[in-house]
């Protein structure tokens, strides 16, 4: 079955998300991401959405999920790479990502998420 | 109308090609990114709920043309349980399963028209409409 | 020794003027294109009477009308507030043209009846004329046209010209706005921030909203839109240069910037997006 790759980098698990995303494979990256988070210990989990040309409230909830088992396992999220018009259209449709953090790029991503985790 | 495009949506992986049917339209209209974001966010929104709360149907995409104005016009059917409540099913944060209760009224947001009619015996048709911006 | 025509208009203003402004009237308000919604007919009438006063005046003194002539002020004078009126009504230039226009009817219609000229040619010639003055208005309804489209561009560009997305510091994006935020500029002009901030990887944006004169629910909440659509992509929008007046319009109107930064002054706003980026600045000490 289709999965998207987790990459496991020092601390961090690193999700790129490079294809179409439909409904199955947000739940599987979900429950992927939870067993590798115990398994790993990983501290935090970005995630690169800069390939993806739209994001709907399903998507949205699925990361808003993802952040929030990372917490109760103890890392922490960081939503990276959003496109322009993909923000704009969330947020006209009222999608707030609560507990989410975001940045622009990886490289800023991981500048925060080490900054959240060394704090 | 010049251009007509049939999607049925049985299974999850139609919202790809919802998406895609809808994107190639959008793009012959002259849609900009952000407009064309819009859009393919509204047409998913309207597939996931014609293929979970409809139990399936299709949608059917065309160029419509008023005046001078062009669009687009999304038009979802199914054969489910319809809608009993619609003002509720249109609140922002109600959900009947496990979403984020933006669906319909997200997808309301995205687009210039939206009419929801009721088919009978069963069924629900919702209807889109998009307007270029000239 | 005046010619024929002269008499016969002599004529008609001594002895038909009742009649002439008679059927001007009736003319007008039975003609397809008269809109009563936007002139009464009272109004109507005090304008074509007066007209048909000043009028008579001007060609009783002198038989070849010198239109630049003192005797034909009074007259400019009625035709600009009759012209400002109708602008202001909603009527179209042709129509305002036409009240002027369609006196040649009733009037050629009189000189007609009172000459001895041949039918058929005043006929003709009334035809002619009728086909000429549409194709003037013609002319006329494009030219204005035309220009409106060239004033509206140039506002347009005028627009783009007043809000330049400008790079402060490295990292830190400054967006001036000055004039008016209608709500479709106000999206435009958010819409190619939020594309600069993605293409220069900017942290900050200081949206300075100094110039702005008014702020309404409809402006604010678009500069709240686009605040959480940064936010989304993981950058930050402060808003500065909320002049007290504004503030308290805002009050009133109940409008509110929600969570959104809000700094008084650029520089204030600066310092924060310093602070924000781990920078300070300090004099140099030789």
């Amino acid at each position: 079955m289709e999965r998207i790759p987790i990459l496991h980098v020092g601390t961090l698990l690193l999700v790129t998300i490079q294809v179409d995303m439909h409904d199955r494979l947000a739940t599987n990256l979900q429950e992927d991401l939870t067993h590798r988070l115990s398994e790993t210990h990983a501290k935090g989990v970005l995630i690169d959405i800069s390939a993806l040309d739209i994001v709907d409230s399903y998507i949205a909830r699925i990361v808003g999920n993802i952040a929030q088992t990372s917490r109760i396992l103890d890392a922490h999220t960081v939503l990276v790479g959003m496109r322009p018009p993909v923000a704009m259209t969330l947020v006209e449709m009222g999608v707030t990502l609560e507990g989410v953090s975001t940045a622009l790029n990886i490289d800023k991503g991981m500048l925060l998420l080490n900054k959240i985790i060394n704090k | 109308m010049l251009n007509s495009e049939y999607v049925p949506i049985k299974m999850e992986e139609d919202l790809l090609l919802v998406r895609k049917c809808v994107r190639q339209l959008a793009s012959s209209v002259g849609f900009g990114v952000l407009d064309m974001t819009r859009l393919m966010t509204a047409a998913v929104e309207l597939g996931r709920n014609t293929l979970i709360h409809g139990k399936g149907g299709h949608m059917r995409a065309v160029i419509v043309v008023k005046d001078k104005a062009k669009g687009i016009r999304l038009d979802f059917e199914d054969a489910g349980p319809g809608i009993p409540d619609l003002d509720l099913a249109l609140t922002d944060g109600y959900t009947s399963k496990d979403g984020m209760g933006l669906g319909l009224s997200g997808a309301k947001r995205l687009v210039n028209e939206f009419t929801v009619i009721p088919v009978t015996p069963r069924g629900v048709r919702i209807i889109a409409i998009s307007w270029l911006d000239e | 020794m005046p010619e024929p025509l002269d008499q016969v208009l002599h004529l008609i203003f001594d002895e038909y003027q009742e009649q002439l402004l008679e059927k001007w009237v009736e003319s007008q308000l039975h003609s397809d294109g008269f809109r009563s919604y936007l002139v009464q007919e009272d109004e109507l009438r005090e304008q074509c009477s007066s007209f048909v006063t000043l009028f008579v005046n001007c060609f009783s003194k002198k038989n070849h009308p010198d239109m630049t002539s003192d005797a034909w002020a009074p007259m400019a004078a009625l035709l600009t507030d009759i012209a400002k009126r109708r602008t202001n009504q909603g009527f179209t230039p042709s129509e305002t043209a036409t009240f002027v226009f369609s006196l040649k009817r009733p009037l050629f219609h009189l000189i007609k009846e009172q000459s001895q000229a041949d039918a058929k040619v005043t006929e003709r010639l009334w035809e002619i004329s009728l086909v000429l003055d549409t194709l003037g208005l013609f002319t006329t309804e494009v030219y204005l046209a035309t220009r409106e489209e060239v004033i509206t561009r140039q506002r347009e560009e005028m627009f783009e010209l007043s809000c330049p997305v400008v790079q402060l510091w490295d990292g830190v994006l400054g967006l001036p706005i000055i004039g008016t935020l209608d709500s479709k500029r106000t999206q435009l002009v958010m819409e190619s921030l939020l594309e600069t901030l993605s293409s220069t990887q900017s942290e900050i944006t200081i949206i300075d909203i100094t110039g702005v004169p008014v702020v309404d629910t409809l402006t604010a909440q678009h500069l709240i839109r686009t605040v959480s659509a940064a936010q989304l992509m993981g950058a930050r929008c402060i808003i500065s240069g909320i002049r007290p007046q504004i503030a308290q319009t805002m009050v009133h109107l109940g409008v509110s910037l929600g969570d959104v930064v809000t700094k008084s002054t650029m520089a204030a706003a600066i310092k924060y997006a310093f602070e924000f980026q781990g920078l300070e600045v300090n004099p140099i000490n030789k």
